[in-house]
């Protein structure tokens, strides 16, 4: 095992020690596929996290130290001060107490609070109170029972789900500033990877922003209880390139694209009740109550990721949102079988 | 008694504060300025209930039950008045002006905070007759005093509250 | 005049049938018999409350499960809250407090014994009232019954838009209730611990329990009534249609977590404070020492007390109220750690040259020290905002907090628990089981939320009915649920050593620890009056004087 010859190795070692058993702890379990972090809030990779993880190891190890300096005390206290089985039956002295030793451990524990205090309170301005650069991207995060919903005011686009936002270099930053804002109850966004969480509450406008350093899909969830699905309001986020980035959002500014016929599928769509919930942009469906559906192909899963984007997903979805997603909001559509097989393969057209 | 004191203050607390975090924040309907006028007389009622409900308890403290009675007579017809007074300006605002509690939230915060004070009036008032009956049959003596002292106390924050939702309510928050 | 020739009346008195001994219970006024009353409810809703914990670990044991519905689960999450605070530990605190106050003090009973049976009757109704829902109550969507919004019940998923029926109407006034209960024992508390201290006894000569028990009580005054003032506007808002939480109208949904929070935040106190206090009383009597430092312990409480009304919004580091709120909230909650530590090192320093017995409650008592100290440490950890902006709403909080509710107060509990069982049943409980009892929770404890703090870390957050396969959640969630059983079987043990030792135990004596305050000195069961004559003591250790005449304690106090 490791010598602790002095109190650096020790904190080194803390550190390092943690940081290999939270490690640990996500690579000793089951496959991760493509996501080796996951959402260890240990891995940060953008700023807010970063400057949280900092202060994470600070806070860790002044516990941590306290903690082993009073567990050696009780240890020993109790190791030490046992009734022995040879035991004169003579009660052991009185001591009734000590103003120095009560000074001592006062005065010590006030100056860890302070210096806590100190690099909260640093780390708390770093994140909150940063300049917005004018380059920043910005998007506006609304939630809703059981799904996010994104637009990008300066681009005019909407999108639902699955966040893209473009990568960030450290010489030229390119970060994402969200105005988070729900539609209904209470949210909270949380991507460990990329930041800490932020609240989404109706009539109270919240402010978050991210800045990833790596291109990657970083995944989260919901972190608020907003209702039964409050479990799979699952987050997505996409980071990419620049480029990659700007082709997005061109495709996303697209409107659905019209075929020459208007699809059984489409006129399915269009007279039942879809287009009282959802969008297809240059269609007469502008429903706001669920998610856009122009770009609907360009996603990785649906229901906020309840479910992966396939065509089977996609037909069981409409059929009956209950049996994935059961206290999801949408209605089953009471849709014959032709009539689901249209509608599913003119959905596989809005891409 | 103090202790409940303090927790009913608590509850009128987080009332007062509901109150001062809602104003001017309303979406519609009627503002403070435009419905509401100081009721004077009747707090000027209430307030004098606080002498008078303190004459009797010295009263009584002093062997004197017929004065002590009189007194006490009098704190609760003043009482009285004060809650007739709460009922015409409800019954003026909710039929004259159209305010009501799920109008605004001036409506839902001016009616749920003077309620409860109301409430409170209501419940004072029932104790104080409770023992202006046990007064007219003869059963109140001197040596009751401490307990009538302890009655006084909640009558006294009562009005007490009442200052401090007049405050709030007609100064303030107009 | 002989007595043969009158004829004494002579009647058999029959003895008691059921009904009138349930009579008797039922109309009791003693302060000895509430407090059983308060247990053994605190009890029963115990099991219970477990039982909600284990459906819900159960379910979460993998991901994907679908040992229960959604809408089951976050019906299980809200009782399980709800019961465990309000209908577990307030009752069964409260009846530690009214049955040993009175004894402590010298009293015969508490200041209003008629107030007393109020206060329970109404905390046993609004538990009933809270269960009913079941029968009859709908949920979210009208697609339940027992409320499902969670312990705290954020706006506005509480309003009738979104909790269509009844349930919520249910958790309310159930809490409305029992509010009312806890507040007239509170009331009780303070004056007793005020007005009914035996001769001799000062404020600053009265044991550590009631000091504790009097501060808990007055924070109970002050936080529970922002609760009743919120559940009543709560009320306002779903029936009569006032707008406090409504956000369509230009309410606050923010609003309501502050009433809340500054309700919950020193409600926390008010459980940990008693968990404080048997601490107190017993540690010193098994280390066969006086408590260290008794003034700063009782300064510290008074500190704990004011504090925790200044730190509620660490629940809310989250919600968006701005980087110099964040910060006064930061300070507020790290400065309350500095009095909290205190007393850890206070207990330390009374074991600290003692002679120490590893009896049950003393077991209890070393492993509390142990699991406090973690937890409050892990709270620390929160109190720095930004890294709460990571812990926060995760698992790493509810383990936080059952680390210190069951780590901190349930463990403290079991200790007072076999330390005042055989002054209240006269019968000592079995040592072998009680040690059984407490390896057995140990070990489940530790695996339970020893390992619950990794999912936090690693971005699970709570109140979620299922999970995604990959997040390396798994394996914990695996082990926590292990852990539930053996805690069960803990408990099973402990409930079986309460019964069988009321009955087969051998009879415990007045006084089986060699303890030193006032309750030891009378009969175990302490008789309707507790003390023949009422005593007068001249130090904080009755009995030690009365045992060391050559040494007593007021020649050094």
């Amino acid at each position: 095992m490791l010598q602790m010859r002095s109190s650096m190795s020790r904190f080194l070692a803390q550190t390092i020690g943690l940081l290999f058993w939270s490690a640990a702890a996500v690579w000793a379990s089951e496959p991760k596929g493509s996501f080796p972090d996951g959402t260890n809030i240990f891995a940060p990779a953008s700023t807010p996290a970063k400057s949280i993880f900092g202060l994470s190891l600070f806070v860790l190890a002044v516990t941590g130290a306290i903690f082993l300096v009073v567990f050696a005390l009780l240890l020993y206290c109790v190791v030490k001060f046992r009734k022995r089985k040879n035991d004169d039956g003579r009660e052991p002295p009185q001591v009734y107490g000590s103003n120095q030793v009560e000074l001592a451990w006062t005065v010590i524990p006030v100056l860890i609070v302070v210096a806590l205090f100190m690099a909260t309170a640093r780390v708390i301005a770093d994140v909150q109170k940063a300049a917005r650069p004018d380059n920043a991207i910005e998007v506006i995060a609304i939630g809703h029972q059981f799904w996010w919903e994104y637009r990008y005011p300066a681009f005019g686009v909407v999108t639902a789900n699955e966040l893209h936002v473009p990568v960030s270099d450290a010489h030229h930053p390119t970060p994402t500033f969200m105005k988070l804002l729900s539609a209904d109850t209470d949210h909270s966004f949380w991507i460990p990877r990329l930041a800490g969480k932020t609240d989404l509450i109706p009539n109270h406008p919240n402010s978050m922003w991210i800045d990833p350093h790596e291109t990657g899909i970083y995944l989260g969830q919901c972190a608020q209880y907003c209702g039964t699905q409050h479990a799979k309001m699952l987050l997505r986020v996409y980071v990419q390139s620049q480029d990659e980035f700007a082709r997005w959002i061109q495709e996303q500014r697209q409107q659905a694209t019209v075929g020459n016929a208007v699809s059984q599928g489409q006129r399915i769509f269009e007279t039942t009740a879809c287009i009282n919930c959802h969008t297809v942009a240059g269609t007469v469906a502008n429903g706001r109550f669920g998610p856009d559906l122009t770009h609907l192909m360009s996603r990785d899963t649906i229901a906020a990721g309840a479910a992966k984007n396939t065509p089977e997903n996609l037909r069981q979805w409409i059929l009956n949102p209950a049996a994935i997603k059961p206290g999801s909001l949408m209605p089953a559509m009471q849709l014959s079988d032709p009539e689901l097989d249209a509608l599913t393969t003119y959905l596989e057209t809005l891409r | 008694m103090s202790a409940l004191i303090a927790a009913e203050a608590a509850i009128f607390t987080i009332f007062v504060v509901a109150y001062l975090f809602y104003v001017g924040k309303s979406l519609s309907g009627p503002t403070p300025r435009e419905v509401l006028s100081p009721p004077f007389f009747y707090t000027f009622c209430l307030l004098s209930s606080s002498l008078t409900i303190h004459f009797a308890s010295r009263s009584l403290r002093r062997w004197n039950v017929r004065r002590f009675g009189a007194w006490w007579l009098l704190t609760i017809t003043l009482g009285a008045i004060f809650l007739y007074g709460t009922a015409s300006e409800w019954h003026r605002l909710i039929y004259r002006d159209g305010l009501t509690i799920s109008t605004n939230l001036f409506g839902t915060t001016y009616y749920s905070l003077v309620g409860l004070h109301g409430f409170h009036v209501v419940v004072g008032l029932v104790c104080l007759s409770t023992v202006m009956v046990f007064t007219l049959f003869g059963a109140v003596k001197q040596e009751h005093a401490e307990q009538i002292d302890v009655l006084s106390l909640y009558w006294h924050f009562v009005d007490a509250v009442w200052i401090v939702v007049f405050t709030v309510v007609y100064v303030i928050g107009r | 005049m002989s007595t043969e020739s009158i004829a004494w009346p002579t009647t058999t008195a029959a003895s008691p049938s059921f009904v009138d001994h349930l009579h008797k219970w039922v109309t009791t006024v003693d302060h000895k018999r509430l407090g059983i009353l308060y247990i053994v409810y605190a009890l029963i809703f115990l099991v219970i409350g477990g039982v909600e914990a284990t459906v819900m670990r159960i379910q979460l044991i993998r991901p994907h499960n679908n040992f229960v519905s959604p809408q089951v689960f976050n019906r299980m999450f809200t009782m399980h809250g709800t019961t465990m605070i309000f209908f577990v530990a307030m009752p069964i605190l409260f009846g530690f407090a009214n049955y040993l106050i009175p004894l402590m003090i010298g009293a015969r009973d508490m200041a209003f014994p008629r107030l007393n049976a109020f206060g329970f009757w109404m905390t046993a109704f609004g538990g009933l009232l809270l269960y009913f829902s079941l029968i009859g109550a709908n949920g979210l969507y009208g697609a339940g019954n027992a409320p499902d919004v969670g312990w705290f019940a954020y706006a506005p998923l509480t309003s009738q838009t979104f909790s269509v029926g009844h349930s919520t109407d249910f958790w309310t006034l159930a809490l409305l209730v029992s509010g009312f209960g806890s507040i007239s024992t509170a009331v009780n508390i303070v004056a007793t611990v005020l007005c009914m201290r035996c001769p001799g006894m000062t404020l600053a000569k009265m044991p550590l329990f009631a000091w504790l028990n009097l501060v808990m009580a007055g924070l109970v005054i002050l936080a529970v009534s922002p609760l009743t003032a919120a559940q009543i506007m709560l009320l306002l808002d779903r029936y009569l249609g006032a707008h406090f939480f409504d956000t369509q109208a230009g309410g606050s949904a923010v609003i309501w977590m502050h009433f809340f929070w500054i309700f919950g935040h020193p409600e926390v106190y008010v459980l940990v404070l008693p968990a404080f206090a048997f601490a107190s009383e017993i540690i010193p009597v098994f280390s066969r020492k006086a408590i260290f430092g008794y003034p700063v312990m009782v300064g510290a409480t008074v500190a704990i007390g004011f504090i925790s009304m200044s730190v509620w919004a660490h629940h809310m580091f989250t919600v968006g109220m701005g980087a110099n709120a964040n910060t006064f909230f930061v300070l507020s909650t790290m400065a309350i750690a500095v009095p909290t530590g205190i007393k850890i090192f206070n207990w330390l320093a009374t074991m600290w040259g003692g002679k120490i017995e590893f009896k049950t409650p003393m077991l209890f008592c070393i492993a509390f020290l142990f699991q406090f100290l973690i937890a409050g440490l892990t709270g620390v950890m929160m109190s720095a905002a930004p890294f709460d902006w990571q812990l926060g709403n995760s698992y790493f909080v509810v383990a936080h907090f059952h680390y210190v509710i069951v780590g901190g107060i349930l463990f403290t509990l079991f200790a007072a628990f076999y330390y005042w069982f055989p002054k209240m049943s006269g019968k000592m409980y079995s040592e072998i089981l009680g040690k059984l009892h407490f390896w057995l929770f140990l070990i489940g404890f530790h695996l339970t939320f020893d390992f619950m703090h990794v999912p936090g870390l690693l971005g699970m957050p709570r109140r979620i009915y299922t999970y995604e396969p990959g997040r390396g959640w798994d394996s914990w969630n695996l082990i926590v649920t292990i852990g539930v059983f053996f805690q069960a079987a803990g408990i099973l043990v402990f409930l079986g050593n309460l019964l069988w030792s009321y009955y087969r135990g051998k009879d415990a004596g007045s006084d089986p620890w060699d303890a030193w305050t006032l309750e030891w000195s009378t009969n175990s069961p302490p008789p309707a009056y507790n003390f023949a004559s009422i005593p007068v003591i001249k130090s904080r250790r009755p009995l030690w004087d009365l045992k060391h005449p050559d040494d007593p304690d007021w020649k050094y106090e």
